[in-house]
């Protein structure tokens, strides 16, 4: 277990959960991507922490990842719940409308 | 040499069912796999001595990827949520950015010489985070907890039933059917 390794992991699962926020069309999978690359955030964060400066400040980053990790969760099921309501659908495709 | 042993054998199950997220044939199994990836995560933490995030990442996300089943069983009802599904757009676009990214950050990861260890972890690392937070790190303990309350306030806003859009469609030029009087 190197840094090189666990910078690897990470990059792997960031660019799994990218591959899955930009293709999926249901809402909720979107947000599976976007939980996906904050796993490989937090991945890379605690062998950054490990292994070049194990201050309780690295520790303290990583509670703010988990963080907004949390607020993402939450929006997310908000707008969901809000566009599932407003439009009976959950699909990205359909509220295209939001971007403008 | 065990720990090296655990590190790949949660990193290939991390790596696995993340990949199995956007591969199984029903977003309840998807759930599933995308919490076992956290887990192995979180394991992972636990290995580098993080104790206490390990644990929080495995039991936050497990409780969160509970939620998402049943968000997806209350959207899609109890059937389509089991049952193979195959919604995906701009399949070979998002492929080619996600191995291009990955390329980036490998290369990244195997050619910058990276520094050596600065230090060495506390004693108790828990005790060590709990003092940082309560101390030198206040600050952005205090920026976290509005934040956290803005986004209750938010969520709660957007998902409340009875908002303004409900009552006067998207556009807010609707009839109020609540007050029974057309909109200024």
């Amino acid at each position: 277990m190197t840094l090189q390794t666990m910078l690897l992991v990470a990059a792997a699962l960031f660019s799994v959960g990218l591959y899955g926020a930009i293709s999926q069309q249901v809402v909720v999978m979107v947000m599976m991507g976007l939980e996906l690359m904050l796993n490989g955030v937090i991945l890379a964060a605690a062998a950054f922490w490990w292994f070049l400066s194990p201050t309780p400040d690295g520790q303290v980053l990583l509670l703010v990842v988990i963080t907004a990790m949390t607020v993402e969760m939450a929006m997310g099921f908000a707008v969901a719940t809000l566009l599932h309501r407003s439009r009976q659908s959950d699909m990205t495709d359909m509220a295209t409308d939001l971007s403008r | 040499m065990l720990t090296g042993i655990v590190f790949w054998v949660l990193a290939v199950i991390a790596v696995a069912t993340g990949v199995a997220v956007f591969r199984v044939d029903s977003m309840a199994r998807a759930t599933y796999a995308l919490a076992a990836s956290f887990i192995a995560v979180g394991l992972v933490l636990l290995l580098v001595d993080l104790e206490f995030l390990g644990v929080i990442t495995v039991l936050m996300m497990t409780m969160e990827m509970a939620v998402m089943g049943i968000y997806m069983i209350m959207f899609m009802g109890m059937n389509p949520a089991l049952m193979p599904m195959d919604m995906v757009h701009g399949k070979r676009p998002a492929l080619a950015v996600a191995i291009g990214t990955f390329v980036v950050l490998a290369a990244g990861a195997l050619l910058i010489p990276w520094p050596t260890r600065r230090g060495a972890p506390a004693a108790d690392l828990v005790t060590s985070l709990g003092e940082a937070v309560m101390e030198s790190k206040m600050l952005v303990m205090m920026t976290v907890s509005p934040v956290l309350f803005a986004t209750i306030v938010a969520a709660l806003v957007l998902a409340l039933p009875k908002g303004r859009y409900d009552r006067l469609g998207d556009d807010l030029r609707g009839t109020d059917m609540r007050a029974g009087k057309a909109p200024r």
